[in-house]
């Protein structure tokens, strides 16, 4: 749907704080099918991969999250989209596939190395220190309350490549992302690495999930993420309550 | 009186006597079987329509004929009874795949909830008390982002006992993250409550939608609508794309849960909670485009251009209609906003059209005036709203109240 008006509002990195606004709320429309959204703005399909693709070539930590809809083979779409999901895995160096099989809350503790959960979905991206994030094959609803508690409490640049109507609450989001879609996604990261872009971690293969067990298991000590990230903050300093544990 | 000796009545356990209409004819049957599913554009937009003389709950029924509705569940209520009586019709002829009167509108509402978990194209219909019993649930339903449409014929819900016409129980559903509209007519009743479906079952939005209109005055009174033919009807719900996974026990993954416990006290489960609830409401945010496409806008404006302007929703929109022409044949022009959906509120169209406005009106058939708090709370310069007339507990609006409301105000200098 065309913006008549572009509203002041802008998805961007955060911390935004502790309860940001709904995009949508905030006047971000969705795009149209050919179009995408990045940090709020509706522009053409391809600037919107484009952004994607540098992001996740250049933020630390780069993490893919494939939902329920790409892990299960529900039905010929969510399959055909399997070999294409790993060609652009495989144009990420240093990428980390950490999935989110399904929205069950899980406690008492979540191992961040090894899912994503929409009901705590920042503890994973902290524990990893990711950056830079894609949801694919997410429901639209999960999808959407996850990016928002992303925005948050972390710096991560999150994007959404989404087989329905695409996500306002996304820095960067394409709808209707078919298998052909995601085909040329890769053939973005491809292109944009030819005109330049520079990976971060040039060199590194797909780090699989549950990273630090594998580790342990081969004594492979190459995957741990090393870099500082960006810590919560609020506009204002809270006042440290009780601890509960203390004995 | 000998007509009756010899034939036996049956009765019910309380004594009351059973009628039953007569099975449906074969020929009533084919109908069913030979619909075929259109595109919703072509149903709303392009089909070539024919015009009939019928009462709202006819029109509704008209509207769930052509909906491919896979279950209708209700408990019956003055004025709603009459319109899923007629739904039973469809079901018995087999437009309606399943309908059954439930115990109560608490167990309605459940069970419509449970109905649209699994998948399929739930309808429910009640009218004030009614609407009040099933209310918990009813918001429920949004959270759980259960598409399904709920016709509402509004009537008194207070003491003393009425069913007369009064739309107070509107007011209950403004906040529940229901999309609402609210129909002005028999043609509206229509229109609305089929385009209802498509619009809810939008993967981007994925919410019920409430279809209000007002008791007896629609309900039960005969109206032109325009009507496609009765050969087409609405694409099945297609539950795999939509915004949350519906409840599959036949294909794996069979144990995603769509409505998380997250009641644990940390904040973590309230951040989750937070963010839920906004996306409700932004879920709505995202209903504008298609109610734009099919509804043809949020609102309605006549004389836009004029310094007095009405606004209103329902029946009170059409006795604002023929108030703006009495009040032109007295060569005074006033203008009339019509709100079609309540929710989401069309608040930038109303701030829009009656910027310029000197004086608004808002008449109303309840007591609470709802929609002039609406209003008041959307505008610039909220003092040049004029709360009435309104008319209340089943009384009805001469167009005369709304025309001295025009000339001035009642009681005021």
């Amino acid at each position: 749907m065309n913006q008549t008006q572009e509203p002041a509002y802008r998805v961007v990195t955060g911390p935004e704080g502790l309860l940001p606004p709904a995009a949508a709320i905030m006047g971000i429309h969705l795009p149209e099918d050919g179009e995408g959204l990045v940090e709020g703005r509706i522009v053409p399909e391809e600037k919107a991969m484009e952004a994607a693709a540098i992001a996740m070539l250049t933020r630390k930590n780069p993490t893919l999250f494939p939902g329920p809809l790409m892990l299960w083979g529900w039905n010929d779409h969510t399959i055909e989209k399997s070999a294409p999901f790993f060609d652009v895995a495989n144009e990420i160096p240093g990428v980390r596939i950490i999935p989110m099989p399904d929205y069950r809350p899980i406690y008492p503790k979540i191992d961040p190395e090894a899912v994503i959960n929409p009901c705590h979905p920042n503890l994973t991206i902290w524990h990893n220190k990711i950056e830079a994030c894609i949801f694919i094959g997410v429901h639209c609803h999960f999808a959407n309350i996850t990016l928002k508690m992303i925005r948050a409490g972390t710096n991560c640049y999150t994007i959404a490549l989404c087989a329905e109507a695409g996500h306002e609450d996304a820095m960067a989001s394409v709808p209707n992302f078919t298998a052909e879609k995601l085909k040329n996604f890769a053939e973005t990261l491809r292109r944009v690495k030819k005109n330049g872009v520079k990976p971060l971690y040039e060199g590194q293969g797909i780090i699989p999930s549950g990273w630090a067990q594998i580790a342990g298991l081969t004594g492979a000590n190459m995957v741990k993420p090393a870099e500082e990230m960006v810590e919560a903050g609020f506009s204002h300093d809270l006042e440290k309550g009780l601890d509960e544990n203390e004995e | 009186m000998s007509e009756g000796l010899g034939e036996e009545v049956k009765t019910n356990p309380q004594g009351d006597v059973i009628t039953a209409a007569p099975a449906p004819t074969k020929e009533a049957k084919k109908g069913a079987a030979a619909q075929r599913v259109v595109d919703p554009d072509y149903l709303f937009l392009q089909a070539p329509r024919e015009k009939t003389f019928i009462t709202g709950s006819e029109a509704a029924k008209e509207a769930i004929r052509r909906a491919n509705v896979d279950v209708a569940i209700s408990y019956p209520i003055t004025p709603q009874s009459e319109t899923m009586q007629q739904v039973g019709y469809l079901y018995a002829e087999g437009y309606v795949k399943d309908y059954y009167r439930g115990e109560e509108e608490y167990g309605v509402m459940s069970a419509i909830a449970g109905a649209s978990r699994s998948g399929v194209r739930c309808l429910s219909a009640t009218a004030g008390p009614g609407l009040m019993r099933g209310l918990e649930v009813i918001s429920s339903w949004p959270g759980g982002r259960l598409p399904a449409v709920l016709l509402i014929m509004c009537r008194v819900i207070n003491a003393p006992l009425a069913i007369q016409p009064d739309n107070v129980e509107l007011s209950y559903m403004l906040n529940t993250g229901c999309l609402l509209f609210h129909a002005e007519n028999q043609q509206d009743f229509y229109d609305y409550s089929l385009a209802a479906f498509m619009i809810g079952e939008k993967p981007e939005v994925t919410l019920p939608v409430a279809v209000a209109v007002d008791g007896f005055f629609v309900t039960h009174a005969r109206g032109w609508v325009s009507l496609p033919a009765a050969d087409i009807k609405l694409p099945p719900r297609d539950c795999y794309h939509e915004a949350v996974p519906m409840m599959d026990n036949e294909n794996p993954p069979i144990r995603i849960s769509r409505d998380a416990p997250i009641q644990k006290s940390n904040f973590i489960s309230y951040q989750m909670h937070a963010s839920w609830q906004q996306e409700i409401w932004a879920a709505q945010e995202r209903s504008r485009k298609w109610i734009d496409r099919w509804l043809g806008g949020l609102i309605e404006v006549v004389n836009p251009k004029a310094k007095i302007m009405i606004v209103a929703s329902g029946s009170a929109v059409s006795q604002s209609r023929e108030a703006v022409r009495q009040a032109a044949e007295q060569g005074l022009e006033v203008g009339l906003v019509k709100i079609k959906s309540v929710r989401p509120f069309p608040a930038d169209e109303v701030r829009a059209a009656l910027d310029h406005a000197e004086k608004i009106i808002v008449p109303e058939f309840n007591y609470v005036g709802w929609l002039a708090k609406e209003v008041k709370s959307t505008i610039r310069g909220s003092e040049r709203v004029i709360s009435g007339p309104r008319v209340f507990g089943g009384m009805s609006m001469p167009t005369e109240l709304i025309l001295e409301y025009i000339m001035g105000t009642p009681n005021r200098r």
